[in-house]
């Protein structure tokens, strides 16, 4: 592999009495997009801080393009960090400046720019973030995503090699998390910067990264791909990677929502899969009656069978499945087309009618006073993907067709 | 002699330790205010250093300018009023007591030397460590807390530079026109109290103003301004530049904490100079 851009080599460094790195060793290499991964107050934030000489170690080196930092002369560090812009965790945007004064700010004092080009980059940088409305606006009347592209558009004013993001994502909704990764991953492509980040965002950042880097108990434990990361045995995983990723999905048995975007990276968009594959999106139906008349334990037990049958019929063909939603399951097949998984369904589906419920009456006698009848529908919904289309948008196209394929009849008697 | 950790019951070593300790444990504490205050003494002077050193760079003058606005330009009214009212009272004062000896002719001359010497720069340096000095302390506080000046480090703007110099410069240049000011309306005060209000004779005021003043006196008043607009810059300066390092607090309490005492340390140095430059210029 090559020279990493950005070394550390033992870096180790305390705070008082308290032991925040000890002995760290990694390589960030350039071009690309590396990711710090660890729980909070693991001490990423401070790794982001000893890059851009915010901090110093107390032992060890950093290394740029292999020359250790510290014997630098000053005109070599000083040119070393004009290639590094940093986006704080909270913005750090000036207040009293306003979101056009906030970005042409690194511009006006660090270069000689005339003040109408500082303006064109600016204006650029702003409609680029989609930040036109809210050009003449103060950090404080923006919200929380507004403030992130503001801060990210400072970033980049002046074109830097090396770009930090330190937790870019915290305090954004879904959607916007989604959007700000999506925006890094973009901008990083564009311009071609080196990409450091600190995030949590397990495993959205997969997608943007190419490297993973684990802090865990105060040292990089991992150093590698997401893929590899996904095969890495360590207590780091138990500890960090499933708290982080939330509740595994112990009730179906299927893969979590983690684990079903990693594979779908890997299987249908790193490799040299061509084809088009089959998303097929289950919708238990009418689970609130459910609820009411046969209790929790129940539903329950309607969902984890709901997920067994899924996996028995669908695992067994190279196919793999999540829930998503209480109710609702995803299940990717590579190599099927719409027959077979039509034919698959109907089999599926038999199953189902035959054994499938027969526990689900037995939880529901814990519940149910006496002689209860409920029915609830089972709704499929398939679609046709490519690797290059979003997996999203093939999962809301497949959900879009959606139609009753059973009407399951419970009966519980005493 | 350390006391003896195996022994059962107390020794006498051990029992006289936690009395000494008892005795000591004031010097203890003065001593380590001691060396606190001589290690801020003179981290603030390499900081004030490093800031005036910084002064004469590009891109400075629109940011002291911003800085004069800020601390002088505005300050101006309130420098006004504490002035006339100033000058108003020693006018009253003064010629009550010169009265009693017949001095009445020596209103102006007291007033004026009072104000022009002493009051006019230490009362105006007050003021603006009230007005401009907390607002000072409290903004790099914020920004210090919210890790702008970070950010500037990050985008390699120096944050002395940027926040520090402009604002010990345009102290330097406000403090002695905004105690010019003072003094100006101070006497005005006093002739309205002294003359309008009580009497005197305006002529024998107005006269006494030219004739009774030195370029020295001046010079004094002018000479005193200036080091309070480096101590008060400087205080305000580096109490919100080092407030996320106080060992009391954090957060918003201590840019709270930072600025009170700020004011309070600014008010506190600029009596006490103004004792050091009187008795070296006298």
């Amino acid at each position: 592999m090559d020279t990493p851009l950005i070394e550390f080599n033992d870096v180790t460094k305390s705070f008082g009495s308290r032991m925040v790195l000890d002995r760290v060793n990694l390589q960030i290499y350039e071009g690309q997009v590396t990711t710090i991964i660890g729980l909070s107050g693991s001490g990423k934030s401070v790794l982001l801080k000893h890059i851009i000489g915010l901090l110093k170690p107390d032992e060890g080196t950093i290394l740029f393009k292999g020359k250790p930092l510290a014997t630098m002369k000053k005109k070599e560090k000083a040119a070393f960090l004009a290639q590094i812009s940093y986006m704080f965790q909270d913005n750090a945007l000036f207040d009293s400046m306003t979101v056009h004064e906030n970005i042409a700010l690194p511009l006006r004092e660090t270069t000689n720019l005339k003040k109408d080009e500082i303006d064109l980059r600016v204006t650029a940088r702003i409609e680029q973030s989609e930040l036109s409305d809210a050009a003449a606006k103060y950090p404080s009347e923006l919200s929380g995503g507004m403030q992130k592209r503001a801060a990210l558009a400072r970033a980049l004013v002046t074109d830097p090699k090396i770009v930090l993001f330190d937790e870019p994502t915290s305090g954004q909704d879904p959607v916007r998390k989604n959007a700000i990764l999506s925006m890094i991953a973009e901008y990083q492509r564009k311009f071609g910067f080196t990409a450091v980040l600190v995030s949590h965002e397990i495993p959205d950042v997969y997608f943007i990264s190419n490297r993973i880097l684990a802090l865990y108990d105060r040292a990089i434990v991992f150093q590698g791909t997401p893929e590899e990361l996904e095969n890495f045995d360590h207590p780091f995983k138990d500890e960090v990677i499933h708290s982080l990723e939330g509740l595994q999905e112990e009730l179906t048995g299927l893969y979590s929502k983690r684990q079903f975007k990693v594979l779908y990276q890997v299987q249908l968009k790193q490799k040299t899969f061509s084809g088009t594959y089959t998303v097929v999106v289950f919708t238990l139906e009418e689970m609130d009656v459910f609820i009411t008349r046969l209790g929790h334990e129940a539903a329950q037990e309607a969902i984890r069978r709901m997920g067994v049958y899924i996996d028995k019929h669908f695992g067994a063909i190279g196919g793999f499945s999540t829930r998503r939603y209480t109710n609702e399951f995803v299940t990717v097949l590579p190599n099927s087309d719409l027959a077979e998984v039509e034919s698959m369904l109907k089999n599926f589906i038999d199953d189902f009618q035959e054994k499938g419920i027969r526990g689900i009456g037995a939880a529901a006698l814990k519940h149910a006073a006496s002689e209860v009848r409920v029915e609830f529908s089972i709704l499929a919904g398939i679609s046709q993907g490519q690797p290059i289309e979003d997996i999203d948008s093939v999962i809301g196209s497949a959900k879009q067709q959606q139609k009753e394929i059973a009407r399951i009849r419970c009966d519980v008697r005493r | 002699m350390a006391p003896n950790a195996d022994s059962q019951s107390p020794s006498k070593g051990e029992a006289r330790w936690p009395l000494v300790m008892v005795l000591t444990s004031p010097f203890a504490a003065i001593g380590r205010a001691a060396i606190r205050w001589s290690g801020n003494l003179g981290a603030s002077a390499v900081f004030l250093l490093l800031a005036i050193l910084k002064i004469v760079r590009p891109k400075q003058v629109s940011k002291i300018i911003q800085q004069v606005y800020f601390i002088g330009a505005k300050s101006t009214m309130i420098i006004m009023l504490v002035g006339l009212f100033t000058g108003m009272v020693m006018g009253l004062q003064s010629y009550r007591a010169l009265v009693k000896v017949g001095a009445e002719g020596a209103l102006c001359t007291l007033v004026a030397l009072s104000l022009v010497r002493e009051l006019g720069p230490v009362l105006t340096a007050i003021m603006i460590a009230a007005r401009a000095g907390s607002a000072i302390t409290a903004e790099i506080g914020i920004q210090r807390i919210s890790e702008q000046i970070d950010a500037l480090d990050t985008m390699r703007i120096d944050p002395l530079r940027y926040l520090i110099s402009p604002r010990i410069a345009a102290s330097i240049i406000s403090f002695p026109l905004l105690t010019a000011l003072f003094d100006l309306i101070g006497i005005v005060g006093g002739y309205i109290s002294g003359v309008l209000l009580l009497g005197a004779n305006a002529g024998t005021y107005l006269h006494r103003v030219q004739a009774s003043m030195e370029m020295k006196d001046v010079t004094e008043g002018f000479i005193k301004a200036i080091v309070f607009a480096v101590i008060v810059s400087t205080v305000c300066c580096y109490q919100g530049y080092f407030a996320h390092m106080r060992t009391d607090s954090h957060g918003a309490k201590a840019v709270g904490l930072a600025t009170t005492s700020a004011v309070v340390l600014s008010c506190v140095l600029i009596l006490v100079a103004d004792y050091v430059v009187t008795s070296l210029l006298v």
